[in-house]
């Protein structure tokens, strides 16, 4: 990709993530609105069947690539010092990372357990 | 880069047109959500770790203090798919025009608020 495209990527990456968050998303909501887990075992059998299941696992890295294109571009814009956004951007990869894997390993363990 | 642009930066005295102010809460909006990933992380693997776990989260999301900034992440939520929903019509070349721009910020900024209260109102 030539120099001058060179924010494109981030450009495409941020809609067609987008669309699957506004789907996937608002299919959450309104489950959670409209017939809410009354207990454990309730969220347990929702969350870990097959379809939302594999949907959540999907979600995880899309919406974490998603605000990962939105808060860059927020730093690009209003934090100019390179080392304080350096160090700002490095903090958000590790607490999204960290965040990703923690909501991972709560679905697996839910899942055999 | 450099420009000659002029740079008006005093925003006490920026008096942004609508489709400015949907742009804008986007961003906080967006933001907001960013704050809230670990916290919704934390709440959402307590929840499924046991039934004990799920009676805490759920304690948790009791707490009036707390439903009111359930209510603001609602809201947050709504206005940034409202209005991304808008940039994404807006990328297809649908209401670029002026007065469309300005009808359908309005759409977004009032809709976002009306669902937020309609939900709101369901829920706590």
């Amino acid at each position: 990709m030539s120099r001058r495209a060179s924010g494109l990527k981030a450009w495409v990456v941020q809609r067609v993530t987008a669309v699957y968050l506004a789907l996937f998303g608002t299919y959450l909501a309104l489950a959670f609105v409209f017939a809410p887990p009354a207990d454990h075992a309730a969220l347990v059998d929702w969350v870990t069947g097959p379809w939302v299941m594999l949907g959540l696992l999907v979600l995880i890295p899309v919406l974490l690539a998603h605000a990962w294109v939105g808060i860059r571009d927020l730093f690009m814009d209003y934090l100019q010092p390179i080392g304080a956004r350096v160090l700002a951007l490095s903090l958000v990869a590790f607490l999204f990372l960290a965040s990703g894997l923690w909501a991972v390993q709560a679905l697996i363990v839910a899942r055999i357990a | 880069m450099t420009t000659n642009r002029p740079v008006f930066l005093d925003l006490w005295r920026i008096r942004l047109p609508v489709p400015g102010v949907v742009s804008i809460l986007h961003r906080v909006s967006g933001v907001l959500m960013v704050l809230s990933i670990p916290v919704f992380t934390a709440l959402f693997a307590q929840a499924l770790s046991s039934p004990d776990g799920f009676a805490a989260a759920a304690a948790f999301v009791g707490n009036p203090l707390v439903k009111l900034v359930l209510l603001v992440m609602a809201w947050a939520l709504l206005h940034h798919l409202f209005a991304g929903i808008r940039y994404l019509v807006i990328d297809l070349g649908w209401g670029v025009d002026r007065p469309t721009a300005r009808k359908t910020a309005w759409s977004v900024l009032g809709g976002a608020l009306f669902v937020t209260i309609v939900v709101g109102g369901m829920l706590l």
